[in-house]
């Protein structure tokens, strides 16, 4: 028989490999902790949003993005009712211990539930500016809650992490991050 | 026909179902050209908490909120585009349901094309190998063996009979 008759017979053995070899690297990432709905921000390397929000509570002060040039910055969204925002809670704690500048905008909440949040666990933001509306959320690109942005000295976003930050987050991502950019 | 007109009235109303819309009483703008204009960008913007939904369908808190920047914004006087870029400047490209025709979606948009091209060029292919085959005909050698058993055929089927 003619060699491209038997090229034919491994077509469709070809396509499977070809398909499982991307299943299997989706997989891979799905085991590495990576979901698949976790979506690329549009904002990276574009400066952050501008912005003055109000404080949580009318005696403290707001978070005014003029903040976010100068130095490293986290800045963290959050809500009293989102539970990854409490699981994350104690790593954020740990990183403003070390020194980290933390602005928080706290999403939708209200006043006495923001303020409870962070009498009970702890405070670790410099400042946090309260979004009641969600408008200024959704200038950062926010989808899901928590979400944390890397601000570089210029004020330009460069990481965002959607979801929880935990343990190893920290040591893969954002302390050698934070530690580059203040180079 | 009873049954029939039946399932024609579940049809229609579960078509009429899947085309409700989540827009509640009070996001509705007062203009109607403009509120139909905002229908329309955001039955083409992407719901990011149920990926498979437009924002005009989703009951999410996100998909409100972004509703009402859509409106907003369009009540300030910016057109079509300027809304849509105003979002997808935020949430990116993947914010659309209908992703925009450039280099990076060639492929998306050029595969069934393609696919298409593929299938006709391999039916082309197919129908040439087997005319060609059929064409040849049987040596002299086959034609006797194959007169042999046409007799041997008549022959038991006779005798069956």
């Amino acid at each position: 028989m003619p060699a491209n008759l038997r090229l034919s017979y491994f077509l469709p053995v070809i396509i499977i490999l070809t398909l499982a070899a991307i299943f299997w690297s989706y997989l891979g990432e799905i085991k590495d902790g990576k979901s698949i709905q976790d979506l690329p921000s549009a904002l990276i390397d574009k400066p952050a949003p501008v912005f003055k929000l109000p404080s949580i509570n009318s005696g403290d002060k707001g978070f005014d993005s003029a903040v976010l040039k100068g130095q490293v910055t986290l800045v963290n969204v959050w809500a009293s009712w989102c539970a990854p925002c409490r699981i994350e809670h104690p790593r954020m704690m740990q990183l403003a211990r070390e020194g980290v500048a933390i602005y928080g905008i706290n999403y939708k909440d209200t006043p006495e539930a923001a303020t409870g949040f962070l009498t009970e666990l702890g405070n670790p933001y410099k400042a946090v500016g309260a979004d009641r509306t969600g408008k200024i959320s959704i200038d950062w690109g926010v989808y899901g809650y928590p979400e944390t942005f890397v601000v570089d000295p210029k004020g330009h976003i460069r990481y965002r992490h959607v979801g929880p930050i935990m343990a190893q987050d920290l040591t893969d991502k954002i302390r050698p991050l934070i530690k580059a950019l203040n180079k | 026909m009873i049954t029939v007109r039946l399932l024609a009235l579940i049809l229609i109303s579960v078509i009429g179902l899947s085309s409700a819309n989540a827009v509640e009483p009070n996001e509705i703008l007062k203009d109607p050209v403009l509120e139909q204009r905002a229908r329309a960008l955001s039955q083409d913007l992407r719901c990011l908490v149920c990926q498979n939904q437009s924002i005009d369908d989703s009951n999410a808190d996100l998909a409100r909120d972004l509703r009402v920047v859509v409106r907003d914004r369009l009540t300030a006087g910016d057109t079509d585009k300027q809304v849509m870029a105003f979002v997808v400047a935020r949430y990116g490209e993947f914010v659309l349901l209908k992703p925009p025709v450039n280099a990076r979606t060639s492929l998306l948009w050029s595969g069934p094309a393609l696919v298409l091209l593929f299938g006709a060029i391999g039916l082309v292919l197919w129908f040439r190998r087997r005319g060609s085959a059929t064409a040849e005909g049987l040596s002299a050698d086959e034609e006797k063996r194959l007169a042999v058993l046409m007799d041997e055929n008549t022959v038991s089927g006779e005798t069956e009979q």
